[in-house]
């Protein structure tokens, strides 16, 4: 994928979080590299099943703790969109 | 109360039955005995030990350990790292069990794992009688005063509880069901529901706690029926929406906040089967049950009775209690054992089963260093499967958001981070010099 489509896609699941989150941050405020979970958006598990959901809705496949490391999935909007982009069926 | 002198540790009938199931694989009742034996030698000294085990069959062994050698397991609802503190300050010698490689806990801990077990063709039989009168397990509140509570449980009352609640939602006539929890064992709902019931009701008890619906779909894959699912309006709502079916459900059950009856209508129509709401507390542990998709009404457990203690206010007494108990929430009573709920009282909350008060988390606030004033409240009404956050206002004119939240993340849950937190440069404060609740609604959004 593109750079370019690349961020299109972070931009997309940026604020799909934010709305789903009602979170006070801007989907383009929120950094790519930052840590989703604790110290940097502040994320904690409720909100990681909030975005399985709205995951699993918009791009069609469910997340699954054996499946993948899912600290490394959820640290990071880049590392999630990745992952995203990997296993979307739609 | 009204009990024997003592009661069985598990009701399994035969040393073979399946008590659980343990990395995948069946666990017989004997071999569960001869865990709990082996580990109960092995216990560190003193009174009192922490169970922080998040495996939940060795949760349940370390547990059993601790029943049989009269060890009383502390059950925080928190493991930040002031509540620890005021723990070591409270049981100088404290011990931790923990199943974590990578436990940040600042105590001594005993490490449980598969090596901590019984050898593999170890078996214990029959369930040793426990005194009923024996203390086993501290559980914890926080009330306003910001010191925990402790609330002791012994065994005779935790049993009369679970043997009311296993004939209530009927599964003393569903022997060997398969309970799988989607809550921890550390608070009384995920221990009564997840851990104890299946213990005293002969029925099978898994240890893992799955996290993502796909997860929960997979793990009662695993199990045999009947099935049971113990979980929370929130989480029970993320498994309705993801659009994903289920293995044939026996019962569902839901705890830690109220679920609305059309939900759980949904929850009935898509799984095809009953979802009993189960209503308790710390302090009182499983008290009422209601089909929330056909009624309002709590039903209250076998002996259990309420009475009126003024306005929307009731005092539970009888069945396992082994004191009359005020309800936290404000009811409405339509006879000795039937109720609806009206609401909160105005200081406690739950967010995501885990219970705090907001005079506490306040108190939390103005404590860190650079906070001049500040107050944590509730945004807005609870909904039906949402999980309500907190909010806050503060005045810290010195501090930055980053080590505001920093510092708040030492004294408190994270499910208690105010999302949002607004900074102000004074509260609403009144003529009285109260800070009414419009008010405070109102300023978020200025």
């Amino acid at each position: 994928m593109s750079d370019a489509a690349n961020r299109e896609l972070e931009l997309e699941v940026a604020g799909l979080i934010v709305d789903a989150l009602n979170l006070e941050v801007g989907a383009a405020d929120i950094d790519p590299n930052e840590p989703l979970y604790g110290e940097g958006l502040g994320l904690d598990s409720i909100d990681i099943l909030e975005i399985a959901l709205v995951v699993s809705k918009r791009y069609g496949f469910q997340l699954r703790s054996d499946s993948e490391d899912n600290a490394r999935i959820f640290a990071s909007l880049a590392n999630l969109s990745a992952y995203i982009a990997a296993h979307r069926t739609c | 109360m009204t009990s024997p002198a003592d009661f069985p540790l598990i009701s399994h009938r035969w040393p073979q039955q399946p008590l659980a199931y343990f990395r995948g694989r069946a666990r017989s009742a004997a071999r569960f005995l001869a865990d709990a034996h082996a580990l109960a030698e092995r216990l560190p000294a003193g009174d009192a030990l922490l169970n922080a085990c998040q495996n939940r069959y060795l949760f349940a062994v370390a547990l059993a350990a601790c029943v049989l050698r009269g060890r009383l397991c502390l059950l925080p609802a928190s493991r930040s790292p002031e509540s620890l503190a005021q723990l070591s300050e409270a049981h100088p010698s404290l011990w931790c069990l923990s199943d974590q490689t990578d436990s940040e806990l600042a105590l001594p801990t005993l490490r449980i794992d598969e090596a901590s077990l019984a050898p593999d063709d170890a078996g214990v039989w029959p369930p040793p009688a426990i005194p009923t009168d024996r203390r086993v397990v501290r559980l914890f509140t926080s009330g306003s005063t910001g010191r925990p509570q402790s609330h002791d449980k012994q065994w005779g009352e935790l049993v009369q509880a679970t043997l009311a609640g296993l004939t209530r939602l009927g599964l003393d006539r569903l022997p060997g069901f398969a309970a799988l929890g989607t809550v921890p064992p550390q608070h009384m709902y995920g221990l009564e529901s997840t851990v104890l019931r299946p213990l005293l009701g002969g029925g099978l008890l898994t240890d893992v706690c799955p996290f993502f619906p796909a997860d929960v779909k997979a793990e009662l894959a695993r199990l045999p029926g009947p099935r049971v699912l113990v979980s929370t309006p929130f989480q029970l709502r993320t498994l309705l929406e993801c659009g994903l079916s289920l293995p044939e459900l026996a019962l569902m059950t839901s705890a830690t906040a109220p679920l609305a009856g059309e939900l759980a209508g949904r929850l009935e129509a898509r799984f095809g089967a009953p979802l009993l709401e189960i209503y308790g507390s710390t302090e009182t542990g499983q008290l009422a049950t209601r089909r929330s998709a056909v009624t309002d009404d709590w039903q209250c457990l076998d002996g259990v009775t309420l009475r009126a203690d003024g306005a929307e206010r009731a005092i539970a007494e009888g069945g396992h209690l082994t004191q009359p108990q005020r309800l936290n929430d404000r009811v409405a009573l339509d006879g000795p054992r039937q109720f609806r709920l009206l609401g909160r009282t105005a200081d406690l909350i739950n967010v995501a089963g885990k219970r705090s008060s907001l005079g506490f988390l306040t108190q939390q606030l103005l404590a860190i260093p650079g906070v001049e004033d500040g107050i944590f409240f509730l945004p807005e009404e609870e909904g039906g499967g949402a999980v309500a956050r907190l909010a806050a206002l503060v005045v810290a004119p010195q501090l930055e958001r980053p080590a505001l939240l920093a510092a708040l993340r030492q004294r408190i849950d994270a499910a208690f981070l105010p999302r949002p937190l607004k900074f102000v440069d004074a509260l609403p404060r009144n003529a009285l010099s109260k800070l009414p609740l419009d008010a405070l609604r109102a300023a978020l959004h200025e």
